[in-house]
């Protein structure tokens, strides 16, 4: 596989995987915010503050953290690299690279989202009473697309190459939304146990869409299992260490290697994944939820240069006799 | 629909001068009487929404900026019976057979100049005779591969070539995308006519390529100049019909004169190119050192016979608008045939007489560039302002070379949808040939280009023309 598709395919996995859980966090906090009391309705800065864009929201924005503001932020704001409607063009322009390698569902669904977001942006929905039944639309689509990527195409590489980017994206996320708790939470130790911090777990199982299944698996909302259950299980499909898993499995597919590591970015993975795979929650909280996940989004970026170094680096095509002279 | 539409001044390819319906266009009009126009706008309408999704478009630059703008498609087929497709496909036969002979002459030995048949200083002026291509032998000895000459119906209804595409014409994904949507359009209709499929022109297309190389599974590449180019879709849909690679430059490099594609699993040697960029913008060593597009040290390559290139490396020389006047002279000279397909009357500028007749006349000519293209470069001279007409016999005057003239043609009319309901459009054919030597192949279909705006005779994209889907009918 050509080194440039494999690395546009990657990106069309996390693009895709940004925009369907922005979709998913605005859709949660938004409910979140109507369960809330009156006067603390507007829970938006945390959301803002997980996605690492705080400094170009303020910068835009200013301190204005109202509804309308921020959801026209994650979402339609052109301006916002990470905002929905920017990922899907990113994503789009991707696939557009790379079109003659994914299927045309594929990209007729992608490419229709594309024109969809910018159709309801010139609406300006973000003002209107229930802007969450655009979420619903955007978040519809990007599933679609993974059903039709499941069921269609050939497990090669150029599959796992974009698995890989999911995977790393929605591990980055997870994080991010867990990040999200301490900045609401853990600074009022008085609220632990009230009804409004049980409210907030909610929404955070919500927003990786965990909560039946943590429910059914372990009943009481108890914050020690939850951040267990995020970071640590081996049957939750959006848990890092889930993630992670798949992440190597797919490295090990491309270069057909079975066990400990054949290049760096298996390296950096295999490390990363035992570490959790070693780990228990008080491991977790001794080091400090925050510092823990800190670490941990750097340990991913590092995978990711790993990764673009081993298999997407293109190397100049410089004049051959410009070569040859420098060799001699 | 017969009483509104005004179709007298030009040929019209539905009805004939005394109003009648032609035979073969019947079907055609009795469906379209029975459609209201509404209806028939709501058609136009999905058909849009389809090509949007399907993503066939193509980019615009405006103020720096790239916009996606769709190739408007006419609802309306064009219908084509099978006699008069029959000669086209002879015709184009015989052109395309020539032309190879020529081109590899021009390489070689020359002896058309040395008859007498073409003059030298013509061949050599064009830029698109490249030096580095003399006494060259492609692969098979193919020269031009895949071809899209442009025809036009005079006030006669006789077929003409007005140009002979050979520099990567574009085009066919429409052909072959159109025929998808306005298949599903009017499918009763579709089956009822008996109309030629064109689907198979992927896979001729991939054995062509592949009988380039003496491997038994050859790499074969599409080479894109990228997806800022207004045919990137194209390349796109033919790498994935065919299930060729694509590729852009920075994909490939050459290694001791074989030329590889930076794979995440290393390099992998590529066989055949098709290539969809311009000669001079191939290899910035052999040709044009500022090109970023190109792989340096590819025509090396070539040379060594490491890869076959499709169309070859200086092609283009057949393609000039001064070369093109002499095409029927060329059919002659090789092949010892008149040709089934007729040049339009072409008026060369670097000859005395015809430079002073189109000095004097150029009111009522077409005035074109000879290596301009895209409806770029030229001037239609019945339209053109007092002021269009002296900077043209200005610009002719100082670079006659540069310059050839044809009489305005009343190109054929087709019905089509307009905003106010069924009117004649003008129109151009653009068929498909592939030439793998043995045998040479006309696609049973064309991309037919229409004029939208009314009495307009330009039919290019980048200046407002539109598309229509093309039935060649099996009778």
């Amino acid at each position: 596989m050509l080194s440039r598709v494999a690395d546009c395919l990657f990106w069309l996995g996390r693009y895709v995987e940004r925009a369907e859980n922005y979709a998913r966090f605005i859709d949660v906090n938004y409910n979140l915010s109507i369960d809330l009391p009156p006067d603390l309705r507007e829970q938006w800065p945390p959301l803002i503050a997980a996605t690492g864009d705080m400094e170009l929201f303020e910068e835009l924005n200013g301190t204005d953290y109202s509804r309308n503001t921020v959801i026209f932020f994650l979402t339609f704001d052109e301006r916002n690299p990470n905002a929905i409607i920017s990922t899907v063009r990113l994503a789009r322009e991707n696939a557009r690279i790379v079109r003659e390698s994914i299927p045309r569902e594929s990209w007729e669904v992608l490419n229709e989202l594309h024109y969809y977001i910018r159709d309801v942006s010139k609406e300006r929905v973000w003002e209107s009473e229930n802007p969450m039944q655009y979420m619903m639309r955007i978040k519809g689509s990007i599933q679609q697309l993974n059903g039709i990527g499941y069921d269609n195409i050939p497990r090669n590489h150029g599959w796992y190459f974009a698995k890989m980017g999911q995977h790393l994206e929605r591990a980055d996320m997870t994080s991010r939304i867990l990040d999200v708790k301490y900045h609401i939470l853990l600074p009022s130790v008085d609220e632990i146990g009230s009804p409004l911090d049980y409210l907030h777990w909610n929404a955070l199982l919500k927003s990786v869409s965990a909560y039946n299944s943590y429910r059914q698996l372990h009943h009481a909302l108890d914050p020690l299992r939850i951040v267990s259950y995020l970071i640590l299980d081996r049957q939750f499909p959006r848990s890092i260490f889930y993630c992670l898993n798949i992440v190597e499995k797919c490295l090990h597919d491309i270069s057909e290697s079975k066990h400990g590591y054949s290049n760096q970015a298996e390296k950096a993975i295999g490390n990363l994944r035992s570490k959790l795979e070693f780990a228990d929650v008080s491991d977790i909280f001794d080091e400090g939820l925050h510092e823990y996940l800190d670490k941990f989004q750097d340990s991913l970026n590092k995978i990711s240069e790993a990764v673009y170094q081993q298999y997407f680096k293109i190397e100049p095509n410089t004049m051959p006799d410009i070569q040859s002279q420098s060799q001699s | 629909m017969r009483s509104e539409y005004d179709s007298f001044s030009h040929f019209d390819e539905m009805f004939d001068s005394e109003g009648n319906c032609r035979e073969a266009q019947k079907p055609l009009l009795n469906q379209l009487d029975n459609l209201p126009f509404d209806k028939l706008q709501q058609l136009q309408h999905t058909t849009e929404k389809a090509q949007l999704s399907m993503g066939m478009t193509f980019n615009v630059y405006k103020d720096n900026e790239g916009i996606e703008r769709i190739l408007h498609l006419d609802v309306i087929p064009r219908i084509i019976n099978g006699s008069e497709w029959k000669t086209i496909d002879q015709g184009l036969q015989q052109r395309i057979r020539a032309i190879d002979l020529f081109i590899d002459d021009l390489y070689h030995d020359q002896k058309i100049i040395k008859d007498g048949i073409i003059p030298k200083e013509v061949v050599y002026s064009s830029k698109d005779f490249l030096a580095p291509c003399k006494g060259l032998n492609p692969p098979k000895g193919i020269w031009s591969h895949i071809s899209g000459c442009d025809l036009v119906r005079n006030e006669k209804g006789e077929y003409l070539v007005l140009e002979d595409n050979l520099r990567c014409p574009s085009g066919v994904s429409y052909l072959l995308e159109n025929r998808e949507i306005i298949k599903q359009t009017f499918p009763g209709l579709f089956m009822d006519m008996g109309v030629q499929p064109v689907s198979e022109y992927p896979a001729m297309l991939m054995d062509l390529l592949q009988g380039l190389s003496n491997k038994e599974n050859p790499q074969v590449a599409v080479l894109t100049p990228g997806i800022y180019n207004s045919a990137y879709f194209e390349h796109s849909y033919l790498a994935q019909q065919t299930g060729a690679e694509l590729v852009a430059g920075q994909d490939l490099m050459v290694k001791d004169k074989k030329v590889y594609m930076q794979t995440t699993t290393g390099l992998k040697q590529v066989d055949v190119i098709y290539r969809r960029i311009d000669d001079t913008f191939m290899d910035p060593l052999a040709f044009n050192p500022q090109s970023m597009l190109g792989v340096p040290g590819l025509m090396e390559a070539y040379r060594a016979g490491n890869i076959a290139l499709a169309n070859a490396p200086g092609t283009g020389v057949a393609d000039d608008k001064a070369v093109y006047a002499y095409i029927p002279r060329v059919i002659k000279y090789y092949l010892d045939q008149d040709p089934i397909i007729n040049n339009v009357k072409t008026y060369l500028c670097n000859e005395p007489d015809d430079l002073k007749y189109v000095l004097d006349n150029i009111e009522d000519l077409v005035v074109k560039e000879t290596n301009a293209a895209g409806g770029y470069g030229m001037m239609i001279g019945p339209k053109a302002t007092k002021e269009e007409h002296a900077k043209f016999r200005r610009l002719v005057k100082d670079n006659p070379r540069n310059y050839i003239a044809q009489p305005t043609l009343s190109l054929s009319t087709v019905p089509t949808l307009t905003e106010k309901g069924i009117a004649p459009r003008h129109v151009d054919l653009r068929p498909y040939v592939l030439n793998n030597g043995d045998k040479i192949n006309v696609v049973p279909g064309a991309l037919s280009r229409v004029a939208l705006v009314e009495g307009s005779l330009v039919v290019n994209s980048s200046q407002g023309g539109g598309s229509k889907d093309t039935w060649v009918l099996y009778k």
